[in-house]
């Protein structure tokens, strides 16, 4: 019995599966019941510089992850570029950590460069 | 299986040429697009759902245009201005007889396969097809099929990946698409077989065929499926108005509210 298993984008835990490696195991289409492997999609639009993330879904493989994200993430005019990647290739930080890795920069102020008077004579800023 | 050979005028005095033609572009368009969503909240998969939920649209949308147009070339050669047509009137109000859409494109979903079989038979076809209109000597039917073509080649190349997906794929999804072709293949034949309105439309349907069949020919090839010999025989009629049985079903769906309650808007 394999244990399906989806892999959402921010979800902890999948090193527990030890499956950083590329194994086709866990992507293979085929097989009763067995899940499309999840895919995160990343839409340029036509302003932006850089691509954003924009959601998931399944598909076989990567040409079948690009026209679905064609059709499930652009139909409104909303980008011009399509990356996708597969989700199990993404790692998040665990939420558990959030107090060690994030708070200490609440009381940082100074990080921010609003404490610098600007000359007049610079502009652009 | 066509209901008769009963072909005597279904083109009514005002329907020159050109408007039967306009007209059988804009029935081919709305046939296919309204069975594409017949899918939508049954796709097989939610992407999927909503991928051929986006080409029914596209169709929808190039049936519209090519209604629009028909519907000015009638009521510029009519001098009546009460029953104006509109692309309602035309796509709502006309009936079976009337409507000259392919055969291939009123036939029923069945299952996936099938319904991508026929889609890519049509998209194929519709997209040699405009390519010939995009230099038509007709402006509206030139800039119609300049914009579509862009739609339809995605649809040609969506469709022929999974033809060969479905093809090349388990010894159940190969089964199902033998028998999709089984199915299909004897409305193909119309497609390439010009009817009286499409001889003065300057198509070369020799060239047409020859387009077609080679994508066909191509993508059976990596779909591992053996294309049908050259058949010697072909359903057709739906051009001209003699229409297998599923269209009355199709068009007693698609007309009920308007014809229950007429000028009804949404």
């Amino acid at each position: 019995m394999i244990l399906l298993r989806k892999f959402y984008y921010g979800d902890y835990g999948e090193s527990k599966l030890g499956s950083s490696s590329d194994n086709e195991t866990s992507s293979s289409p085929s097989g009763a019941g067995g899940e499309w492997p999840l895919w995160e999609v990343f839409i340029r639009s036509k302003q932006g510089l850089d691509h954003k993330h924009a959601g998931s879904l399944h598909a076989v493989d990567a040409a079948m992850a690009i026209e679905n994200a064609r059709d499930v993430y652009t139909r409104r005019m909303e980008g011009v570029s399509i990356w996708v990647v597969e989700s199990k290739h993404i790692h998040a930080s665990n939420p558990d950590d959030a107090g060690a890795l994030y708070d200490p920069a609440n009381d940082k102020a100074y990080r921010h460069p609003t404490f610098y008077n600007l000359p007049d004579a610079v502009k652009h800023m | 299986m066509n209901v008769s050979n009963i072909k005597n005028s279904q083109v009514s005095p005002s329907e020159g040429f050109r408007e039967a033609f306009t007209l059988h572009l804009a029935d081919n368009a709305l046939i296919m697009g309204h069975r594409n969503s017949e899918w939508c909240g049954h796709g097989p998969i939610l992407e999927q759902d909503i991928a051929i939920s986006n080409i029914a649209l596209d169709l929808i949308g190039q049936s519209r245009n090519f209604y629009q147009y028909a519907a000015q070339l009638f009521n510029q050669s009519t001098n009546q201005p009460i029953n104006l047509a509109t692309e309602d009137s035309l796509a709502y109000l006309r009936d079976v007889r009337d409507f000259k859409n392919c055969l291939l494109v009123e036939q029923p979903n069945a299952d996936w396969a099938q319904s991508i079989l026929k889609q890519f038979f049509f998209s194929t076809y519709q997209y040699y097809l405009y390519q010939q209109l995009q230099n038509n000597k007709d402006e509206q039917l030139k800039a119609i099929a300049a914009k579509a073509l862009k739609e339809v080649t995605y649809h040609v190349r969506w469709s022929s990946e999974w033809v060969i997906r479905l093809g090349d794929g388990t010894e159940e999804s190969k089964k199902r698409s033998l028998k999709a072709l089984d199915e299909l293949w004897m409305f193909t034949g119309e497609l390439f077989e010009p009817a009286f309105y499409e001889t003065t439309m300057n198509i070369d349907f020799v060239l047409l065929k020859e387009g077609w069949t080679k994508k066909i020919r191509s993508v059976f090839e990596e779909a591992t499926i053996d294309i049908p010999v050259e058949n010697k025989w072909h359903q057709t009629g739906g051009k001209i108005g003699d229409h297998t049985e599923h269209l009355g079903f199709i068009l007693a769906e698609m007309q009920f509210l308007q014809r229950a309650y007429p000028n009804s808007e949404w």
